[in-house]
């Protein structure tokens, strides 16, 4: 695919964003510590203070690399997702992913305590998390799929992911009844969302995650080009769509689910950023496309994260009302502002 | 039809076509054969819901068919890999792309895809298919322009730019002719002529503009409730088959000047 302007001053741009907005989440945070002692620990030498040196590489950084890996990987699946379903409302959030991860995770963490004993404490690890989300995500979708195939009306995947927060919302509130509170609170604080607490272990599982999906992204990017002009476009230039959608569920499935078991349920980023994105890139071309979303997904969920710190106070707020504060807005605004998303 | 010396490109032998339900099987249009050479321009006309589209997304390989074979170079359609077909037959569908906000450059040289590599790098010789096509079909100066702020008769033509860039010995068309006036109609039919004497590709289209198809075209196929006729234009009017196209009540063929007329 042909693309008629170089984006490279923008890249250049966006890799500068990128970095400051990620030295400014790792600097600010309920604890001052100057910016000479961010800098001297991240770079291995000497800190002031040991307690900064252990709060920033072993809170703050991993943190921030999380809020990298979440950002990108929730706009990545957003975007498959909007080529995919050729709907540009598409996003894990509303089309009931992160509901279906929920699910998953729910039936683990509140099923847990039925199952008791040796079993439960095996399935609460962190691998079983990711499988759980990544496959309660890949049921929602392929539900969606199957709906889309019988009707092509756009509306109605929007509305199968409306339905399938009620059913994770109605699951929830039956397991709730019949779980404990410990349970029940850790199910609770995994739904609010958060970047932080992560170990350094749960940060690789999530790379991974989130490596492996971006770099099938990559690799299909052609397709994704050719389904730019619809399905039969796409089939009368060889592109084997059943092959290829099975793929992008996949994918999408792995980004979204185990992102979700990491984060909680993070709203919006999966389908403001893809937008946000084409405010500035204006090629369709999905290899420099993905890249440029990867970039501005990472960005936005660091200043998110800077913001749900809110610095210098005790006080973290939910990662997910971060996200839905800043996306609704911005979806709102580009709908009044075009009439219409372009996709 | 065709003398014996000219290489048949495209070619169906028996071919019934329809649509396979959940208890029978519903035949549309059956028994037909035809076989067509290189630099044909060859116009597909029928009342509506006929089957005109489904003989067309069956020759193309998105449909099954029913019945009897295809053949694309003398060999069979389904023996062909996706992108070794597309690579011979490309289409240029009704349907807008979904993505509006690919700009005509863009679009075009999607029409390389079957060509490039796994990451759909342009070569050189793709960029100059590319910048043929355009020239080709006059939208040069298109090429920069978003497709959702084309009318519909460069739309049209920006359609037939990227079927020209995936540079396949067939093309073949759905209705290109609608929603256009008559100006514009009879451009695209004429691009279409040039294109298959210039370049010596085999061009099929659908149309509903049937006066303007008998004029121009090599070829014709005449889908009635009966059967599917296949011939030159000249000789369908001889044999008085553009009779059978319509119901007779309403309307009537003259013969004389090729056109059809209203009872009143």
């Amino acid at each position: 695919m042909e693309t008629s302007r170089s984006y490279k001053g923008i890249f250049v741009l966006l890799i500068i964003l990128l970095a400051v907005a990620f030295i400014l989440n790792v600097s600010l945070g309920s604890v001052g510590i100057p910016l000479k002692d961010i800098f001297a620990s991240l770079s291995g030498g000497e800190v002031s203070k040991s307690s900064w040196d252990y709060i920033i590489i072993d809170y703050r950084l991993p943190k921030a690399i999380t809020a990298v890996l979440v950002g990108s990987g929730l706009a990545i699946s957003g975007l498959l997702m909007q080529t995919l379903f050729r709907n540009p409302l598409a996003g894990p959030f509303v089309l009931g992913l992160s509901s279906g991860a929920s699910l998953g995770v729910a039936i683990l963490i509140l099923g847990a305590g039925a199952f008791g004993g040796v079993i439960g404490g095996l399935l609460t690890s962190e691998w079983s998390l990711v499988i759980a989300s990544a496959l309660g995500s890949f049921i929602v979708l392929l539900a969606v799929l199957a709906v889309t195939l019988r009707i092509k009306d756009t509306m109605a995947i929007l509305i199968i992911g409306l339905m399938f927060g009620s059913v994770t919302a109605a699951v929830v509130a039956v397991l709730s009844y019949f779980s404990d509170a410990e349970q029940l609170q850790q199910y609770v604080f995994w739904s609010f969302g958060s970047l932080g607490n992560q170990s350094w272990n749960g940060v690789l599982i999530l790379s991974i995650c989130t490596i492996t999906g971006i770099a099938i992204s990559f690799l299909v990017s052609k397709s994704l080009n050719a389904l730019l002009l619809g399905e039969n476009y796409a089939k009368s230039m060889g592109v084997r769509i059943k092959r290829t959608t099975l793929l992008l569920i996949i994918t999408t499935s792995i980004l979204a689910g185990g992102i979700t078991a990491f984060a909680g349920p993070i709203a919006f980023i999966g389908l403001a950023v893809p937008h946000i994105t084409r405010q500035w890139i204006t090629t369709s071309n999905h290899r420099i496309f993905i890249p440029a979303v990867l970039l501005f997904g990472s960005i936005i969920m660091l200043i998110c994260d800077v913001v749900a710190q809110l610095p210098f106070s005790e006080y973290t707020l939910p990662i997910n009302a971060i996200t839905s504060l800043m996306g609704a807005p911005v979806v709102i605004w580009l709908l009044v502002r075009k009439r219409k998303l372009l996709f | 039809m065709t003398s014996e010396k000219e290489h048949i490109i495209l070619k169906a032998d028996g071919l019934s076509i329809g649509y396979f339900g959940k208890k029978k099987i519903d035949v549309i249009a059956k028994e037909i054969s035809f076989n067509f050479s290189e630099g044909t321009l060859i116009s597909l006309v029928g009342a509506n819901g006929i089957g005109k589209s489904t003989l067309l997304r069956t020759l193309s390989g998105m449909q099954k068919r029913i019945e009897g074979n295809v053949f694309i170079h003398n060999k069979q359609l389904e023996t062909y890999h996706p992108i070794e077909l597309a690579t011979l037959l490309s289409v240029v569908l009704t349907e807008a792309p979904t993505s509006k906000n690919l700009s005509v450059l863009e679009f075009v040289s999607l029409g390389r895809q079957p060509h490039t590599n796994w990451m759909g790098n342009l070569s050189t010789t793709d960029r100059e298919k590319v910048v043929w096509a355009l020239t080709q079909t006059d939208t040069t100066a298109l090429k920069q322009r978003s497709c959702f702020e084309l009318s519909d008769g460069q739309m049209q033509r920006v359609a037939i730019a990227r079927a020209l860039a995936q540079d396949t010995s067939i093309i073949l068309l759905d209705e290109p002719t609608t929603h256009l006036d008559l100006y514009h109609r009879a451009n695209i039919l004429k691009l279409l002529k040039r294109l298959t004497q210039e370049t010596g590709k085999t061009v099929l289209f659908s149309t509903h503009e049937i006066d303007l198809a008998i004029q121009l075209s090599d070829q014709m196929i005449l889908m009635t409730e009966k059967e599917t006729l296949i011939d030159a234009p000249g000789q369908l009017i001889i044999k008085g088959h553009f009779n059978d196209l319509f119901p007779s009540d309403t309307i009537f063929f003259d013969s004389n000047t090729g056109r059809f007329g209203i009872k009143k």
